[in-house]
């Protein structure tokens, strides 16, 4: 202990200390947030759809309506399902930030319980694709079938190393780096903002599930070649080429000439 | 050469009668005396040139490389190689070839990104290179047959990055290549043909891999060699250009001999290309075929882009509209034999603005010749701003060419700056018109404007900021006079005026010269002239009093 605070005039003491309260913050943060992950079960009881159509009417009811039957500012949610609610809440888009080409993703308002009970309400107005089961999101599937059928089906927009595309009028297709499995899945099923619905008869849920894996294999393989430059392709390789390359090229041609003329 | 046989000359040491016996055969000082004693003078802008050379010698060491392991063949395989997101995927033998110096050979993946990095590092290089040449007029007499070979040069490159892009087989450089495909056949009447030579059949066929990987490994690098041989013995011939300066003329280059400086140098450059190009090997990931995965035609990848600098020719592809004003673009024209389809939307795009500017490019030195009539050999360079016009003519190609680039990449501009897809794509519709327009205006008034900051300063000095109350109540400011070398920089150029129609032998003014007068015009009217010895004789000595403050600002600086 002597020794600890002797140097604690030491030039490095700050930042020690600082590693320390951060690496503190981000090791509890990661517990508190691991212990939020706790997964709801799928079947829900009278009383979470009550609870759930009480946060429905005071936080959704303005645009969807009362009974979300919808209104000129939102569509009617009788019959989307609760995988679209848990996906929609649970990622932020909902309640939308603002009216645009699409809902943009933003820090989750609702916690998981209150998004499970929306889900319930909103599941009980109307039978639709339901939350998906805990063995298709183990990411335990075959990742070279979820790479080929993630190639045909969905790297045209949300491109093949999954880094996101631009669609039409500003609508966009997100990077999927860091989304849930769930969420993935239930992007699969109900097709949100601008995707298309992968229905179980155009890709089966196991396929799913493969394509499931073959985001966590090379979100957590990370990039074999060094730094991925934004997974671009060949416009940030140039970029860097131009700016970086170019530009280290040209101070050793001035460093090289500096000494006359 | 009889008398160096007949020498009686015996070196003392081991190494000195190694090179005697040599050079008795060979003649080896003889080409060391030439050439360790030309002159290249030294400027970093004069580097580029060599860094293409070195570029193109570390593509040579690395694509060898690469060619043991790689395997062209179209040939259906299994991926059974390391990298598990493909491991059991069909693909061609190419892909797997390459997957496996990706991730089975030993410094496989190493190689391949110093080959793809050093491509778009020479490719880039001879850009530069060729835009210090228009810029500062290094393509004028004797040097326009030079110009020309770097111009085939480009072109080669291009090719040679193209079909070099294409052999991994995987699914970006598959896509690149059906729009490859697509141009061809969207040629009149003989379109389908060519694509049906090519491929060997319908599109992909088996057969275009291997031919594209002959072309990438022997012809086109093959033809390179040619023009870089050619290219470098002109530069021999007619010596190096050099910048303005006293003492510099166009009978003189003043610079290092090659011997032992300018050798040193150039070789110690050569290994901080090939350092520079390796480490960025090393840490940045190039062309990630594993990515993309093998070519199929179904599917395709959001931002999908060819590289660089087949860019501006993707670009102008996506901002051609397919309809206009409610007419299609594409016609179906029936001929004696059959109905034909003219495909305008595909062809215009891809071959009128690389025709425009490739033609451009090969005829401006003919152009200027003819619009100046300037038949003098120049070895001293143009300060961009002295060229004035020239220098806007290269500016507004140079926007012409970075708008289609840019369009090239409109995808990401719409995700990364926020924007709408369709808007990037009205906004560069517009900027491919009038952006070169604009950069043609906006270059010429600041060439012109910085010249008559240059003659201001030549003429009355730089500003101190330093106000002097003379005795009798006059506030002047300092103005600190440059010295002599620093003034020859800013009046040392030349300044063609513009000439009017000079009649020909039978005294007629022809319609052709006057239209050269009218272009010489364009050129030339709004000129600045550089201050001459009378004007800054005059300019010096106008005021006695100025002399006199002027007399402690020139102590102080000796002081100092």
């Amino acid at each position: 202990m002597k020794a600890l605070s002797q140097r604690r005039r030491h030039p490095l003491a700050a930042v020690a200390l600082l590693l320390m309260g951060l690496m503190l913050t981000g090791g509890l943060y990661a517990v508190a947030t691991t212990v939020n992950k706790a997964k709801a079960d799928t079947t829900y009881s009278a009383d979470d759809a009550h609870e759930g159509g009480k946060l429905f009417v005071a936080n959704c009811a303005t645009c969807h309506g009362m009974g979300a039957s919808g209104s000129p500012d939102g569509p009617s949610l009788v019959g989307v399902g609760a995988a679209a609610v848990d996906f929609q809440v649970g990622t932020g888009r909902m309640p939308m930030q603002l009216q645009g080409p699409q809902a943009q993703q933003k820090p989750k308002q609702f916690n998981d319980e209150q998004t499970r009970q929306l889900a319930a309400y909103v599941a009980s107005l109307g039978a639709g694709p339901a939350v998906p089961e805990e063995k298709y999101l183990d990411g335990q599937g075959d990742a070279a079938n979820g790479g080929v059928l993630f190639r045909v089906n969905c790297a045209m927009c949300h491109n093949a190393a999954a880094a996101g595309g631009a669609l039409t009028r500003g609508k966009f297709a997100p990077a999927l780096a860091g989304v849930a499995n769930s969420h993935v899945y239930e992007a699969m099923i109900t097709g949100p903002q601008n995707m298309p619905v992968f229905n179980d008869a155009n890709i089966t849920p196991e396929g799913k599930r493969d394509i499931i894996t073959f985001l966590d294999t090379i979100e957590a393989n990370g990039s074999p070649g060094g730094a991925d430059l934004g997974s671009l392709g060949p416009v940030s390789e140039g970029l860097f080429i131009w700016i970086a390359g170019l530009g280290v090229v040209i101070a050793f041609t001035i460093w090289l000439t500096s000494r006359t003329s | 050469m009889s008398a160096a046989t007949e020498s009686t000359y015996t070196p003392a040491t081991a190494t000195g009668r190694i090179t005697n016996f040599v050079d008795q055969r060979v003649g080896g000082s003889g080409i060391l005396r030439e050439f360790g004693r030309k002159v290249f003078p030294d400027h970093w802008s004069f580097m580029f040139g060599e860094v293409a050379l070195y570029t193109f010698v570390i593509l040579l060491l690395s694509g060898t490389f690469l060619t043991f392991f790689f395997d062209p063949s179209m040939a259906e395989s299994t991926y059974n190689g390391s990298y598990v997101p493909l491991k059991g995927v069909d693909m061609s033998v190419a892909m797997n070839s390459t997957l496996n110096i990706s991730f089975d050979v030993r410094g496989g993946l190493f190689m391949r990104q110093v080959h793809h990095w050093s491509a778009l590092l020479f490719t880039a290089s001879i850009a530069v290179h060729m835009l210090r040449v228009f810029f500062t007029g290094a393509f004028r007499k004797p040097r326009e047959l030079n110009w020309v070979v770097g111009g085939v040069l480009l072109i080669l490159s291009l090719a040679d990055g193209f079909t070099g892009y294409s052999l991994p087989d995987d699914l970006l450089s598959g896509n690149g290549l059906r729009i490859i495909q697509g141009v061809i056949s969207s040629i009149p009447v003989i379109g389908t043909y060519i694509s049906f030579f090519l491929f060997g059949g319908e599109f992909p066929g088996t057969a275009i891999i291997g031919r594209l990987y002959v072309l990438h490994i022997l012809l086109v690098p093959a033809m390179i060699l040619l023009m870089i041989a050619i290219h470098l013995f002109m530069v021999v011939v007619h010596k190096h250009t050099q910048y303005p300066g006293p003492g510099r003329n166009d009978r003189n280059v003043v610079g290092y001999p090659l011997g032992p400086v300018y050798a040193a140098k150039a070789g110690g450059f050569f290994f901080i290309i090939f350092g520079v190009i390796a480490l960025m090997a090393a840490f940045f990931t190039i062309n990630p075929i594993w990515n993309y995965g093998p070519y199929d035609p179904s599917p395709i990848s959001a931002g999908t882009q060819p590289d660089w600098y087949i860019g501006w020719v993707d670009g102008a592809l996506r901002l051609m509209p397919g309809w206009l004003l409610g007419i299609p673009l594409e016609w179906n024209i029936p001929l004696p034999w059959g109905v034909n389809t003219l495909s305008l939307n595909v062809l215009l795009p891809a071959l009128v603005p690389a025709g425009i500017v490739f033609t451009v490019l090969f005829a401006y030195p003919w152009i200027e010749r003819w619009v100046t009539k300037d038949d003098r050999e120049h070895h001293v360079l143009d300060r961009p701003r002295n060229a004035p016009t020239r220098t806007a003519i290269g500016m507004a190609g140079f926007t012409f060419y970075c708008v289609l680039w840019a369009a090239a990449s409109s995808d990401l501009i719409a995700t990364h700056f926020h924007v709408s897809l369709n808007d990037v794509i009205y906004w560069l519709r517009a900027l491919f018109f009038i952006g070169p327009i604009i950069a043609f205006t906006v270059t010429k008034r600041i060439a012109l404007a910085l010249q008559r900051k240059d003659r201001e300063i030549a003429l009355h000095g730089r500003e101190t900021g330093r106000i002097v109350r003379l005795p009798h109540g006059e506030y002047q400011e300092v103005h600190a006079q440059l010295d002599d070398y620093k003034r020859y920089k800013l009046v040392g150029y030349e300044s063609p005026e513009p000439s009017d129609g000079v009649p020909n032998g039978n005294g007629v003014v022809t319609k052709q010269e006057r239209r050269r007068a009218m272009i010489s015009r364009l050129f030339f009217e709004d000129r600045v002239a550089p201050a001459t010895p009378a004007e800054l004789e005059a300019a010096h000595a106008h005021a006695p009093v100025h002399e006199q403050i002027e007399e402690p600002e020139r102590l102080k600086e000796v002081s100092h």
